[in-house]
């Protein structure tokens, strides 16, 4: 009895393993971006190492795009002359998206990969059935020199979610739910796999949003089998060496059960992801900014939404709209299906794709006592500008209709 | 290895952008790190710590972003170790690789307060606070090993070069 992150990990390193076991495993992809590349080119420097190993690499620069100051300017030239001189294999520059969301479209992902990444967002790639890991700094460097992880094979948690999607719930309203239930930590060290015939009705699109936010309840990492829908996301973007794996029925530790029939739009509170409530009961609340974007809910679907709610209506005056496509083939595709042109009409700002005003670094960082409502995955204490900020999480829907009232806004009420 | 200081004691869920906010991430003036210490919960933290401090905390600590800042910051601060009922798996790794103690002790925020003087002893697998002896698991060999040698960057370059 295995689990499909076991046979994985069994696969690379050639003998069958089991969960709570120490190993080092080769790994066949590793990507970082401009931030966390400062360090992963230091410590690679520290290592004596000269030239990166054989190991596919990736570097995007998604996380301050364009620069915002002097030190991320002089850094991020750091970045890219150090990948050029270690030999990293590929080097997507500014503009081109958030790297979680280009590396797939670009066809660097192949279902049963090993796949680290220097952000903690990795495992949002888990949808594509990979085993996709968020790892520090240092542990990129090493993989970069030796072409290896160490790593305690993780158990598996199963999530089954069953039932109708009703009206105005999507993917993000189903994860803060399950979020909300498990706490921050209800997943912590284990890799959640998602089934259930919900999970099977959502896009390759949704089930990003599912896995990105598996790590806000301290998941290691989020599995999806891979099935019709996977295959065909991936042959569009001209990947067909697919590896399929399974999970035994008896190899997960834990298992939950969601039924979503009769659930609301969820909102996750202030100062933590896992405080989250139905939509009724934080109507009303005023909102100084709406952030739509990241690699939780800037994609095309994501934007499609938007679009439904915004194209009759305008932004409450004085109230800052900001959109962030999560790459430039979205932003393009958005364009030509004159999603743009709506946002634009109805108020908002749009941005160019990157990581934007999650992180709080730029393109919206919040003020003192500013309230912001984000379709990103962290409201937690200054996340994204002041300490004295209030971030609330939701739908790209439920940032929609809070755009054009200024305040939480359940979002069926913009929907036919 | 034993290791012997003053508590600072926090909550669960304490998040890297508490630890070290996001804003401070483009530099390489480490001090900078240092000087906003926990500036999510407590501004002045920097500013009350002792070389050889502990810092105690819930469930989950150093969830959130994979900034290996957040590990930085508290090895330059002088924090001796972090003991927590849990860590974030980014974190933990990040600070094992950097040679910051990190133990995990269930319970450990029922017998102990900020300012009392704790006592971790890796070797023998116990935490001491002046309410109680907790045991804590041992490593296993494979993160003793990288412990020992001060972090993941000596381990790869004794393998390289022996």
């Amino acid at each position: 009895m295995s689990s499909a992150i076991e046979k994985i990990i069994s696969d690379h390193i050639g003998r069958k393993v089991h969960a709570g076991e120490f190993v080092e495993t080769p790994i066949d992809l590793i990507y970082f971006h401009d931030g966390t590349g400062i360090l992963v080119f230091k410590h690679l420097e520290e290592m004596l190492v000269k030239k990166v190993g054989d190991v596919e690499s990736i570097v995007f620069f998604d996380h301050s795009v364009p620069p915002h100051s002097i030190e991320a300017s002089t850094l991020q030239k750091y970045v890219l002359e150090s990948s050029r001189k270690f030999g990293i294999s590929k080097i997507y520059f500014m503009g081109e998206g958030i790297g979680h969301q280009v590396i797939h479209e670009e066809g660097h992902v192949k279902p049963g990969q090993i796949i680290i990444g220097a952000d903690s967002h990795t495992p949002t790639l888990g949808a594509l059935g990979v085993l996709a890991l968020g790892v520090g700094a240092l542990d990129a460097a090493y993989g970069l020199a030796a072409g290896k992880l160490w790593l305690k094979v993780p158990e598996t948690l199963l999530i089954t979610v069953e039932g109708r999607i009703p009206k105005g719930v999507y993917a993000k309203d189903i994860i803060l739910h399950i979020i909300g239930s498990l706490r921050a930590y209800g997943a912590l060290g284990k890799v959640v796999e998602f089934s259930g015939s919900v999970t099977e009705r959502l896009s390759v699109d949704s089930r990003f949003t599912l896995c990105n936010m598996s790590v806000e309840m301290g998941a290691v990492s989020c599995f999806q089998k891979i099935d019709e829908k996977t295959i065909n996301y991936l042959k569009n973007f001209g990947v067909c060496d697919l590896r399929k794996y399974f999970s035994d029925k008896d190899s997960y530790v834990e298992e939950y059960f969601f039924d979503i029939s009769s659930l609301e739009p969820q909102v996750s509170c202030p100062h933590s992801v896992d405080n989250v409530k139905s939509i009724s009961e934080v109507e009303g609340v005023s909102v100084d900014q709406i952030f739509i974007g990241s690699c939780t809910n800037g994609r095309l679907e994501d934007l499609v939404e938007v679009a439904k709610i915004l194209k009759n209506g305008r932004v409450k005056p004085y109230v800052k709209l900001i959109i962030v496509p999560a790459s430039k083939r979205i932003l393009m595709k958005a364009m030509s299906l004159g999603l743009i042109e709506i946002f634009l009409k109805a108020g908002a700002m749009v941005g160019v794709p990157g990581c934007g005003p999650c992180l709080g670094m730029h393109m919206g960082v919040l003020g003192d006592d500013e309230v912001g409502i984000s379709t990103s995955s962290r409201n937690f204490i200054g996340r994204m500008g002041s300490r004295k900020a209030k971030i609330y999480l939701a739908s790209p829907a439920t940032a929609a209709a809070s755009a054009l009232t200024g305040e939480i806004t359940d979002p069926r009420r913009f929907l036919k | 290895m034993i290791v012997k200081g003053r508590v600072w004691k926090f909550g669960d869920n304490i998040s890297t952008d508490i630890i070290i906010p996001g804003k401070y991430l483009r530099t390489l003036n480490y001090s900078l790190w240092v000087k906003h210490l926990m500036e999510g919960l407590d501004p002045a933290f920097s500013s009350k710590i002792r070389k050889g401090d502990i810092i105690v905390a819930g469930k989950n600590f150093g969830c959130g972003s994979s900034r290996e800042q957040a590990v930085l910051a508290i090895k330059l601060a002088g924090i001796s170790a972090v003991v927590a009922e849990s860590f974030g798996w980014i974190f933990f790794r990040n600070a094992i690789n950097n040679g910051l103690l990190v133990v995990e002790c269930p319970n450990i925020v029922k017998y102990v307060e900020t300012g009392d003087i704790m006592e971790i002893n890796v070797i023998e697998g116990y935490v001491k606070t002046p309410r109680k002896i907790l045991s804590i698991k041992p490593y296993p060999k494979f993160i003793m090993d990288i412990i020992s040698l001060g972090g993941l960057t000596e381990y790869y370059r004794r393998k390289k070069h022996g």
